[in-house]
C-alpha cells in the first residue's frame, strides 16, 4: 500500500531523514517510534506530499507522490502535529468545508460529515467555534479532518499528544478499531501507546531507522539482555578473563569502584541464571564476592543508551542483538497514569463545556 | 478553488476587520465627499471620479490590511498543512484566496455607489465619467488586492505582510507625487514612474482617457504579483523545515 525507498531529506548538510526504506501493507497499523527531532514528522510530511523530498521516492497504492500528488493526497488522510484547524468556524462549518476541499461528492458530504462526527463523538460541539474548544476536542475535530473523503491510508503525527488519560484511550481505541479497513501510520514516542496499537513498529532516530519489527519482538528484546551487576575483589584484569569463561555470559564491562572493590556489569542471554555459576567460578579463583544483583533495564534507560549511540553502531547493534525499545523520561510517568487508569473503569469525562 | 474562495470570504465576514474597514472607508469618503459639497458655490457638477480618485491613497493602505492574513497565517496557524495534502494545486489555492479578497473589495465599491446616486438626485451624474471611474476603480484594486496577497506570502506575520504592502504601494504613490518636480531635470526618473505608477493611470481612467495599455499595464500587474504569490508558497514547501 505505501511503499518508502531511500527516502531522504536534508536542509544544507544536515541530513533530517536518511535513506529510509519500507513497507506499508494494506490495512496494517504501522507504529513510528523515536524521540523528539528524530525525523517522524518530517517523513510523515514527505509520505503526505506536504514537504518534497531531497531524494528517494515514496509510493501510495502505486502512485508515486512527486510524479502524481493529487492521486496521493486523495488517498491519504493527515493528522499532522498541530491539527491544521481554522479556528473562526464552527466544527460543522469547518469538516463542510474540509470534505469540499477534498472533493468528497456533494451528495455523500451531508451524511459523511454527521457519521464522522458520530464516530470521533464530536457531534455535541458541532455547533461551536474551534477557537473555544478544548484542546482535547480539537484533537479529535483534527481526527475528523482526516477521516474525511474515507482516505485509504491514515497518516496520525502524535495523534494523543495533549490528552488527558481517558481520551487517550479513547482514542487508541478509535484508530484500532479504524485498523480495521484503513491503513494507517502512526507516530509517537510512548512506546506504550505503539505497542498497544501497532501490528508492527519502525522505531527511528537521527533520521534513520534502528529497527522495525513487532511490538512483541522489540519488547521481548529489551527483556533479553539479563544483566548482573557483580562486586568481586581480586585483580581486575583476572576477574574479567573468568567472569568471560563461564558458559552463557555475553558481555563484561567494569562499571566504577564502590569503597575500593571493583564492580563489574555482566550481560547474559535471558533464561539462564547465571548467580551460581559466578559464584562457583569466582570461588575457584579464590576471588570473593561482596555483592550480586540483578540489574532490569527499565525503558528510560533503554531509550538513553539507544540515542546516545552514533547511528552507525546502532545499526550493528540490531544486526547482533534485536532492537531495544525506547521511551522518554516525562512520559514514563504519563504513562503510568494511563495505565492505572485503564485497570480501573473508564470513566467517560466530559471536558468544560462552555 | 471554491471551498476556499467560500471559507475564505466567510472568514472575513466572521472577523470585525471588513466591517472596520469599511465604516472607516465609507466615512471619510463621505467627509470629503460633503466637504465637496458644501463648498461648492452654486450649482455645480461634481466629478463623482474625483472623490475615489482622491481618496484612492486610502485603499493602498486598506487594501494590504485586508489581505495580510491570506497567506500568512496559513502558515501560523498550520492550516497550510491541511490545503496543500488536499489535492488541490498551489495556483488555484492562491487563486481561490485572490477571488475571496477581491469579493470583499468590490463589496467595499459597491457601497462608494451611493455618492453617484446622491449626484444624481440632486445635481446633474456625469454617466460615462462615472463608468471609466469605476473600471479604474476596479482594476486598481485587482491590482492592490493581488501585491497584497503577494506581500502577505512573504511572511508569517500578517502585521509585517500589512506594512510591507502599504509602505511599498505608498512609495509608489511618493514617486508619483514628487516625478512632476523631476519632470524637467531628471526626466528618466518621470518617465519610470509614471509607467510604474498605477495612480497616474488610474487619472486616465477617470478622465475618461480609457487605453488598451492601461488595461494591459493592470492585468499584467495583478498576473505577476498572483504568480509571484504562487510561486513564493510553493517555494516555500522546499525549503521549510
Amino acid at each position: 500500500m505505501i511503499e518508502v525507498l531511500n527516502l531522504t531529506k536534508s536542509y544544507g548538510l544536515i541530513k533530517a531523514v536518511q535513506d529510509l526504506n519500507f513497507t506499508v501493507n494494506k490495512g496494517e497499523i504501522l507504529g513510528f517510534l523515536g524521540p523528539n527531532g528524530a525525523g517522524k514528522s518530517t517523513t510523515m510530511n514527505m509520505i503526505t506530499g506536504y514537504l518534497p523530498s531531497t531524494s528517494g521516492t515514496v509510493k501510495v497504492n502505486g502512485y508515486d507522490v512527486s510524479v502524481e500528488p493529487h492521486e496521493v493526497k486523495k488517498r491519504i488522510g493527515y493528522l499532522p502535529e498541530h491539527p491544521p484547524l481554522y479556528t473562526d468556524l464552527t466544527v460543522q462549518e469547518y469538516l463542510d468545508f474540509v470534505s469540499e476541499l477534498k472533493k468528497v461528492d456533494r451528495k455523500k458530504r451531508k451524511s459523511q460529515v454527521s457519521d464522522i462526527m458520530e464516530l470521533v463523538k464530536i457531534s455535541d460541539v458541532r455547533n461551536r467555534l474551534i477557537n473555544h474548544l478544548s484542546k482535547g476536542y480539537r484533537q479529535r475535530v483534527g481526527l475528523a479532518q482526516a477521516l474525511i473523503g474515507n482516505p485509504e491510508v491514515l497518516i496520525l503525527d502524535e495523534p494523543t499528544v495533549g490528552l488527558d488519560p481517558t481520551q487517550i484511550i479513547e482514542v487508541r481505541k478509535l484508530i484500532k478499531a479504524l485498523g480495521k479497513d484503513h491503513t494507517i501510520i502512526l507516530s509517537s514516542h510512548i512506546m506504550q501507546e505503539i505497542s498497544a496499537v501497532c501490528e508492527r513498529v519502525i522505531i527511528i532516530n537521527k533520521g534513520k531507522i534502528v529497527a522495525i519489527d513487532t511490538p512483541e519482538n522489540i519488547a521481548k528484546s529489551v527483556e533479553s539482555a539479563a544483566m548482573y551487576s557483580v562486586r568481586i575483589d581480586g585483580p581486575e584484569d583476572k576477574v574479567i578473563k573468568a567472569l568471560k569463561e563461564i558458559v552463557g555470559v555475553r558481555n563484561v564491562k567494569e562499571n566504577g569502584k564502590v569503597e575500593g572493590v571493583t564492580e563489574y556489569l555482566v550481560e547474559t542471554d535471558k533464561d539462564i541464571d547465571l548467580r551460581k555459576p559466578i559464584f562457583f567460578e569466582m570461588a575457584k579463583h579464590g576471588y570473593p564476592i561482596l555483592e550480586i544483583k540483578t540489574v532490569s533495564l527499565n525503558l528510560e534507560e533503554a531509550f538513553l543508551k539507544i540515542v546516545s549511540k552514533d547511528p552507525s553502531q546502532i545499526e550493528k547493534d540490531n544486526r547482533e542483538n534485536g532492537e531495544e525499545s525506547i521511551n522518554s523520561e516525562e512520559n514514563a510517568n504519563n504513562e503510568e497514569s494511563v495505565n492505572s487508569e485503564e485497570e480501573s473503569e473508564e470513566i467517560q469525562k466530559e471536558e468544560g463545556d462552555e | 478553488m471554491w471551498a476556499i474562495y467560500k471559507r475564505e470570504l466567510k472568514s472575513y465576514f466572521y472577523s470585525p476587520l471588513a466591517y472596520i474597514m469599511t465604516g472607516v472607508y465609507t466615512f471619510i469618503l463621505s467627509l470629503y465627499f460633503s466637504g465637496h459639497i458644501t463648498a461648492a458655490a452654486g450649482p455645480t457638477q461634481l466629478l463623482f471620479g474625483a472623490i475615489i480618485y482622491n481618496l484612492n491613497i486610502m485603499l493602498a493602505f486598506m487594501m494590504p490590511i485586508l489581505t495580510m492574513k491570506v497567506i500568512a497565517d496559513e502558515k501560523r496557524n498550520g492550516t497550510e498543512v491541511l490545503l496543500m495534502t488536499s489535492p488541490n494545486s498551489v495556483p488555484r489555492i492562491v487563486f481561490g484566496k485572490y477571488l475571496a479578497a477581491f469579493t470583499v473589495f468590490v463589496a467595499m465599491a459597491a457601497i462608494t455607489a451611493m455618492y453617484p446616486i446622491i449626484i444624481a438626485i440632486f445635481g446633474k451624474l456625469n454617466v460615462a465619467s462615472m463608468i471609466t471611474s469605476y473600471l479604474g476603480y476596479i482594476l486598481c484594486g485587482a491590482l492592490f488586492v493581488a501585491f497584497g496577497v503577494f506581500t502577505s506570502s512573504l511572511t508569517e506575520s500578517p502585521i509585517v505582510s500589512a506594512v510591507i504592502g502599504a509602505l511599498s504601494l505608498f512609495f509608489i504613490w511618493i514617486i508619483d507625487f514628487f516625478s512632476t518636480a523631476l519632470r524637467t531635470w531628471v526626466p528618466i526618473v518621470y518617465d519610470i514612474a509614471k509607467w510604474i505608477s498605477f495612480y497616474s493611470r488610474f487619472l486616465f481612467f477617470v478622465q475618461g482617457k480609457i487605453g488598451l495599455k492601461d488595461f494591459v499595464y493592470f492585468f499584467s500587474l495583478t498576473a505577476l504579483f498572483l504568480a509571484l504569490a504562487m510561486i513564493r508558497v510553493e517555494k516555500k514547501r522546499w525549503s521549510r523545515g
